[in-house]
């Protein structure tokens, strides 16, 4: 039951082989054993989901459907908003923040049927490849509990992994989705900017953040992405598009698609995760498809371009909490007083980093130099991937280049954080969607292989993600949570 | 990890700060003159790259407009729920002008 995606629960409750709530019971006692472990979950409103889950099942009992996600357990990255249930980023300065409102997806979810879980761990304000910034301490690899999860969506990438929950959201920045999923060994997708809403999403940096699924297998990406999807007149940027039937497009196979992959940028690879890959290119040949070298040359500037415009993104975003209307506020003779200690106390020291860092290259003298200058290098890295993709109908490299790290690791070290999301930042500098589904273990730790297509072509990019994972199997495989990390095996 | 000529003089860190109205401690200012410093100079590589007549990217379409029609907000008793002070329907702060 852990173990079976959400497209093999969905006829069982149906046909009423298993109640709703029973499936929901089965994740909260998987929660309660695992979670002390991991740290998954920042928050769980156990009574709330109870309530909702016999709903549906007294809706299934009737006859009625209750939508394509009836009776489906699912957890929230705690950087959505989810009315009368606390909402902190991850963060000090949200401890006690209840939003008066659902986020777009959410609502989306629940008119689908699903039933919300609780809300799971983040690096702070979603800034962060561990997870270790979180204000309410790291969550843990269930591969390996002393190894990161990945970040920042590391709490809803475990909440799946370690078969708590079968689906999940989170978002991604920078590789916020499908970083976590690769090291944790799940499936997750960035769909194309613009695809899904951005409305109750806390904002981080808004020309690159997006919400997306995060599962056990393409096909269940699928699934959710189709409920997420669609146009949202609170979010502006959220695009009047049509959206497919995206579960129609699961079975069409990859047989004479072409893959392009970019070796030239992929020197600095782990030699074992440069073998993993090789398998999953030899995969995806079995499967019908052609390899194609491809030429990125801007994409090593995707990286640097992205470590200006998101915290200068970040530190606008950032500057509404400010001790007035919501969260921290610590008192000060007068109001500028006020907020510095505010704004001193509420934030941890990642999310200053980048409110400092964006601060200083969007000030007066620097932001020619810095911000104007990463704005065309975006457009040049965004211009490599239309060029390439006119040529082949997929691009694949890997997710990352190691596996997961040791906890602690690259704390001290905030470069070489940052240099963990190599492989993903170009997809969202660029708006593409890009999906992470696991590939070959490295050294018996999870690996992801990374998919990315044109914009709004997600059905491509998860139909390659089924082939694939229809040939290889990788993605069944489970982490062996033993007596020792507290919870049923 | 940095060379001492990446660091960013100590008084950039308290301008910058005081543009984002951070307090930083002692320590914290040290750690991100070292911090910012190298991280300054790693994306400082972007001037490899040349981008004259380039455009800059603008993720939004351009503009996206709705009639304007009223709607039920949130209501004061909602907005106001957060509210780390507040005085009858208004948000309230200490004084915004320094005593002399």
């Amino acid at each position: 039951m852990y173990r079976l995606p959400a497209h093999q629960l969905l006829p069982l409750l149906r046909a009423r082989q298993l109640r709703a709530r029973d499936l929901l019971e089965k994740a909260l006692a998987r929660i309660d054993g695992l979670d002390p472990t991991l740290h998954a979950f920042l928050a769980l409103r156990a009574d709330q989901a109870r309530a909702q889950a016999d709903q549906v099942d007294a809706e299934l009992d009737a006859g009625r459907d209750p939508g394509p996600l009836a009776g489906l357990p699912v957890a929230l990255k705690d950087n959505l908003c989810l009315k009368g249930t606390p909402t902190t980023c991850g963060s000090r300065m949200l401890e006690t923040f209840v939003p008066p409102y659902d986020a777009t997806v959410v609502r989306r979810l629940q008119d689908a049927g699903a039933i919300v879980v609780g809300k799971t761990n983040l690096d702070e304000f979603a800034m962060g490849s561990s997870t270790e910034n979180s204000a309410f301490g790291p969550t843990r690899n269930p591969w390996d509990p002393q190894r990161v999860p990945g970040g920042s969506s590391g709490g809803s990438a475990v909440a799946v992994a370690a078969g708590m929950v079968p689906l999940a959201l989170g978002s991604d920045t920078g590789g916020s989705i499908r970083q976590p999923a690769a090291f944790c060994g799940v499936s997750g997708l960035k769909p194309t900017y613009g695809r899904v809403s951005r409305h109750g999403l806390v904002a981080f940096a808004s020309s690159l953040d997006q919400v997306g699924p995060l599962a056990r297998d393409a096909r269940d990406c699928a699934l959710l992405l189709g409920v997420l999807a669609g146009h949202d007149p609170m979010d502006s940027t959220c695009r009047d598009l049509p959206v497919p039937d995206y579960q129609a497009l699961m079975d069409r196979g990859i047989e004479g698609l072409r893959l392009g992959i970019p070796r030239a940028f992929l020197g600095g690879l782990d030699p074992e995760m440069a073998t993993s890959f090789e398998e999953a290119g030899r995969a995806l040949v079995g499967c019908g498809a052609e390899l194609v070298d491809v030429e990125l040359p801007h994409l090593e500037y995707a990286l640097p371009a992205y470590y200006i415009l998101a915290p200068a993104e970040a530190s606008s975003n950032l500057a509404r909490f400010d001790g007035v209307r919501y969260g921290l506020r610590v008192p000060g003779p007068d109001v500028a007083t006020m907020m510095r200690r505010t704004r001193a106390a509420g934030f941890g020291p990642e999310v200053k980093r980048r409110i400092m860092l964006g601060t200083y290259t969007l000030s007066a003298g620097y932001h020619e130099a810095y911000y104007s200058r990463a704005q065309k290098v975006r457009s040049v890295v965004g211009e490599d991937f239309r060029k390439a993709l006119a040529r082949v109908d997929l691009l694949v490299l890997p997710t990352t280049p190691v596996p997961a790290f040791p906890l602690g690791e690259k704390t001290s070290n905030p470069l070489e954080m940052y240099l963990s999301d190599v492989y993903t930042v170009g997809v969202n500098l660029a708006g593409l969607p890009g999906l992470s589904v696991p590939m070959a273990p490295v050294r018996g730790l999870p690996a992801g292989l990374q998919i990315i297509g044109r914009a709004w072509d997600e059905g491509g990019v998860l139909a390659c993600g089924e082939a694939f994972q229809s040939a290889t199997g990788f993605h069944l495989a489970a982490a062996e949570l033993g007596p020792s990390s507290g919870g049923p095996a | 990890m940095s060379e001492p000529e990446t660091r960013l003089p100590l008084r950039e860190v308290d301008h910058v700060a005081r543009l984002a109205r951070l307090d930083l401690e002692p320590e914290e200012r040290e750690c991100f003159a070292l911090q910012l410093g190298s991280v300054l100079e790693y994306v400082g590589r972007l001037a490899e790259v040349p981008v004259e007549g380039v455009p800059s990217t603008l993720q939004a379409p351009a503009n996206v407009l709705r009639e304007d029609e009223p709607a039920a907000g949130l209501g004061p008793e909602v907005a106001l729920a957060n509210a780390p002070d507040r005085q009858g329907d208004y948000f309230r702060i200490p004084r915004i002008l320094e005593e002399d």
